[in-house]
């Protein structure tokens, strides 16, 4: 069952529109994440869902009640959505026992005090009831906050940068605690993140938003290897673009000989299109047919990330084991082997 | 140019104790015995004494609360018609002293006053056949103390909610609360050490008050103090009053320093978002508008506008050569103390920079206890000594020179800044500590790492970037001075007046129009650390765009 759904979901500021017909759903149990640059309106749709800003038009359904329409706004006390913000907001003036049973605190002592400790075992942080926010590090401070969402047992999660105060280097591994805390507990979550390997870690389904518009829903796979436009194309991941010409509705023609997959519909023949080609696209090898001289290259642990030139200029990306190290002027060959044709309109 | 540790320690540490000397000869005093006079004391005036300061500190405390609260949280929280103006408005009462506040009101209540005359020209009633409030009462005295005191509430209040994450406000609506339970839940418990703090530095002004008491004839240890000294002559009495009212102040200074301490862990987070303001119509938008209004129109609009009626029908006789040498006499104290705290202040605060140790912190904290001590123990504290070295001095000129020195301490200027020194070295303290915070090590280290020697980074860094705080730690002093009432009448050399003791000996004269004209130029100097003030706050919430 779709647990939330958003219905054409406009959002406006002072007549500065910040959110455009933004459509989507999440089902029962999923987690879902939206994924954009800063300033994309991804937090403030959040913030519509919570119930902390008015949509100005559609609606954002939760287990089918309306909660959110022009003119017909639940308070977010009501909702029973619960957030994890940036910077966990946790009480300071409250122990963590108390700052858990906050959003229960119409239930029994006896209650309270088997979900606190509950939460706390889950949480990974057993016997800190007593304990006040100031005494814990960031990371014990960021699984309080999500305790402390999710006693309630909220019909939604919702998470804004829940990691975007942590060192990156602990990032995946606190999203991967969080996401099995989230599965532990069958809390469907919703989370807002510029960062995509967090979301890639944490999530099961993503939407890439730009400058207020959904461009993509759908599975991080898909994302890398089926992006929808240029833009996310462009901000999944590493790819360069190679101009091609149309030759027929499954053929373009590029400087690396002719390109088979599904070209878009209003893209005629003799039209000009770009190929998107992922650095695992290429594979260096000592002989082929295809050459390409080496004007940069990254270290990137495992691999070399290098930079090609072609004969007419275009540059691509290539990966390659680090042990096999090749030098920046030296001439690379390599093969083409794309599981995945991405063919792209220019715009 | 290192100054050696021993020397600022010296320096440092000569400091606090001169300062610190009002407080010692106070309490230098509790074991010398007075029975007699502690007797009469005991059995007549102390326990007036006692019940009076006590009711005033709870109607204070109260009032404050009231008045302060509503619009702090309005101020920070929600839209209204009117609410930049109210915003910095609000703290203009803290430009009225509070024995000026009651001259004004004295003047419109009384039975001689337009609104009785209006009355009884009204009813036809005469002199005894209705009741009036009488403003002259401890219920007046608490009234007028907390119009001008309960900005102290406001203001920290309010930068105590605009600090508080906006997050935590928002995580406990999804957790079920409706925003009346979010401001009782969370809001107000996490406010509650500023709060405390603003309680407690309004509960301090009204223990050092003395104008208002005096002028309304309500006995409390201020008033008392000063009739034991001048009219019973017992300084050992005075000294045991002023030494019991230390050990309220003591109490105070405790709580503000532990809900200081306090508020450090209730700071929610160092992350801003966009503060979300609750647009308030109808009903409750004129109720908010009335919450603001009243406080600002009670507490400095409808004074003033009564000292600028006084003023404009006395200023024909009134501005003439004598008022002159008032302002003049006046400016030139408030200008030397002002800089004399000034220097005092660059001294503690650099040797705080230089030598960060427990020593030179203790110092410096002593020195900067003043600020709550009462006007009234400074003054007696500050003769005390200052006699004693006096009569030392003359009983050696005399034995030796056979000649009479006079009093060289007491008696002078030079005792007067010290008192006021005493009092208000902790205002420009605080501000140039604050000033110098904001200069980094670093920006020294860079400036010696690029050629510059220690005087050089004082003179091309500091210098200009100290300006502003200078001038405001000057500015603070000056007007603290300005205002300040009973210190000022008890060691003023003789026959040396100020605006602040002629207004409050025309007031003592029933001659109240005349004291308008004095009475408004303190306000009127008081107004400009209120716009500093608000041009601080008004910079509001970090991480809001303007």
């Amino acid at each position: 069952m779709n647990t939330l759904v958003l219905q054409d979901i406009h959002i406006a500021y002072d007549r500065h529109t910040v959110v455009h017909t933004v459509s989507l759903s999440l089902n029962d149990g999923r987690i879902g994440c939206l994924l954009g640059p800063s300033g994309c309106g991804k937090t403030t749709l959040l913030r519509a869902i919570a119930g902390f800003e008015p949509v100005t038009q559609g609606v954002i359904t939760l287990s089918g009640q309306a909660i959110s329409a022009p003119g017909a706004h639940l308070p977010p006390e009501q909702r029973n959505i619960g957030m994890v913000f940036q910077d966990y907001a946790l009480f300071p003036h409250l122990n963590i026992a108390r700052n858990i049973a906050f959003g229960i605190r119409k239930h029994t002592g006896r209650d309270k005090a088997r979900r606190v400790a509950e939460l706390l075992e889950l949480v990974n942080l057993p016997g800190y009831e007593k304990r006040f926010p100031h005494e814990l590090s960031g990371g014990q401070q960021q699984r309080i906050a999500l305790a402390r969402a999710l006693a309630p047992r909220p019909r939604l999660l919702l998470l804004d940068e829940p990691f975007g105060s942590q060192d990156v280097e602990l990032r995946e591994m606190l999203a991967r605690e969080v996401r099995d805390i989230l599965k532990a507990e069958g809390t469907t979550a919703l989370l807002v993140t510029h960062d995509q390997q967090e979301a890639f870690a944490m999530a099961d389904e993503i939407g890439v938003l730009r400058a207020g518009q959904l461009q993509q829903w759908d599975t991080g796979y898909n994302l890398y290897h089926r992006p929808h436009n240029r833009f996310v194309a462009g901000f999944i991941g590493q790819g360069s673009l190679l101009a091609g010409t149309v030759i027929n509705p499954d053929t373009v023609s590029t400087l690396l000989g002719p390109v088979r997959g599904q070209v878009p519909a209003h893209c005629p023949p003799a039209s000009v299109v770009d190929v998107l080609i992922r650095p695992d696209d290429l594979k260096l090898v000592e002989e082929a047919a295809r050459k390409a001289s080496i004007v940069a290259r990254v270290f990137r642990g495992a691999e070399y990330l290098y930079t090609l030139a072609l004969d007419d200029g275009s540059r691509i990306l290539a990966l390659a084991p680090s042990h096999q190290a090749r030098q920046v002027g030296e001439s690379a060959c390599f093969e083409l082997d794309m599981q995945h044709r991405v063919i792209l309109p220019r715009e | 140019m290192e100054i050696r540790p021993v020397l600022w320690h010296a320096v440092l540490i000569g400091m606090a104790l001169l300062t610190a000397l009002p407080i010692l000869a106070v309490f230098g005093y509790v074991f010398v015995p007075a029975p007699e006079v502690w007797r009469h004391l005991a059995q007549t005036v102390l326990p007036d004494y006692l019940y009076n300061t006590v009711l005033l500190v709870l109607g204070v405390g109260f009032g404050v609360l009231l008045l302060g609260l509503p619009a702090a949280w309005l101020n920070s929280m929600c839209r209204f018609p009117g609410q930049r103006l109210f915003e910095w408005a609000l703290l203009l009462p803290l430009a009225m002293p509070a024995y000026i506040i009651a001259y004004t009101y004295t003047g419109m209540l009384d039975f001689s006053g337009p609104l009785q005359s209006l009355l009884r020209a009204a009813t036809g009633w005469g002199y005894g056949d209705y009741w009036f409030p009488n403003v002259r009462s401890p219920g007046g005295a608490i009234l007028m103390l907390s119009l001008v005191l309960f900005p102290y509430v406001y203001l920290l209040a309010r930068a105590a909610f605009l600090e508080q994450s906006i997050c935590v406000l928002e995580v406990s609506r999804t957790l079920g609360c409706n925003p009346w339970q979010s401001f009782f839940q969370v809001a107000l418990p996490l406010a509650r050490p500023a709060i405390i703090t603003g309680l407690s530095l309004a509960l301090m002004e009204t223990l050092a008050d003395f104008g208002t008491v005096q002028y309304f004839g309500v006995t409390t240890f201020t008033t008392g103090i000063f009739r034991t000294w001048f009219g019973l002559g017992d300084h050992a009495a005075a000294s045991q009053l002023a030494a019991l009212l230390l050990g309220f102040v003591f109490v105070l200074i405790l709580l503000e320093r532990g809900s200081r301490r306090r508020a450090r862990y209730h700071h929610t987070s160092s992350k801003y978002s966009r503060l979300p303001r609750h647009r308030l119509r109808g009903g409750q938008a004129v109720a908010a508008v009335l919450a603001c209004t009243l406080p600002l129109l009670l507490g400095f609009v409808v004074p003033v506008g009564q000292l600028l009626y006084w003023s404009l029908s006395t200023a024909a006789e009134g501005l003439n050569r004598d008022f002159l040498q008032l302002a003049g006499n006046s400016l030139l104290l408030a200008g030397l103390a002002a800089l004399f705290a000034l220097l005092l202040a660059l001294v503690l605060g650099y040797g705080k920079r230089v030598r960060n140790d427990p020593l030179v912190n203790l110092s410096a904290r002593i020195a900067a206890m003043g600020y709550a001590i009462p006007g009234t123990v400074i003054a007696i504290g500050v003769l005390i000594p200052f006699a004693w070295a006096d009569t030392q001095l003359n009983h050696f000129s005399r034995r030796w020179f056979d000649a009479r020195v006079g009093l060289l301490l007491s008696g002078t200027l030079f005792t007067l800044l010290f008192a006021y020194n005493v009092r208000f070295l902790a205002v420009s303290l605080q501000t140039v500590e604050a000033g110098l915070g904001k200069i980094r090590p670093t920006v020294d280290n860079a400036g010696r790492s690029l050629g510059l020697n220690a005087f050089g980074v004082l003179r091309t860094l500091h210098l200009p970037l100290m300006k502003g705080t200078l001038l405001t730690a000057l500015l603070l002093v000056f007007v603290d001075v300005l205002k300040e009432l009973p210190a000022t009448l008890i060691l003023r050399p003789f026959n040396f007046n100020t605006l602040a003791v002629r207004a409050y000996e025309l007031a003592s004269d029933e001659r109240l129009a005349d004291a308008g004209l004095p009475a408004l130029m303190i306000v009127a100097a008081g107004i400009i650390p209120v716009i500093l003030l608000s041009r601080s706050i008004g910079k509001s919430r970090a991480g809001e765009q303007p």
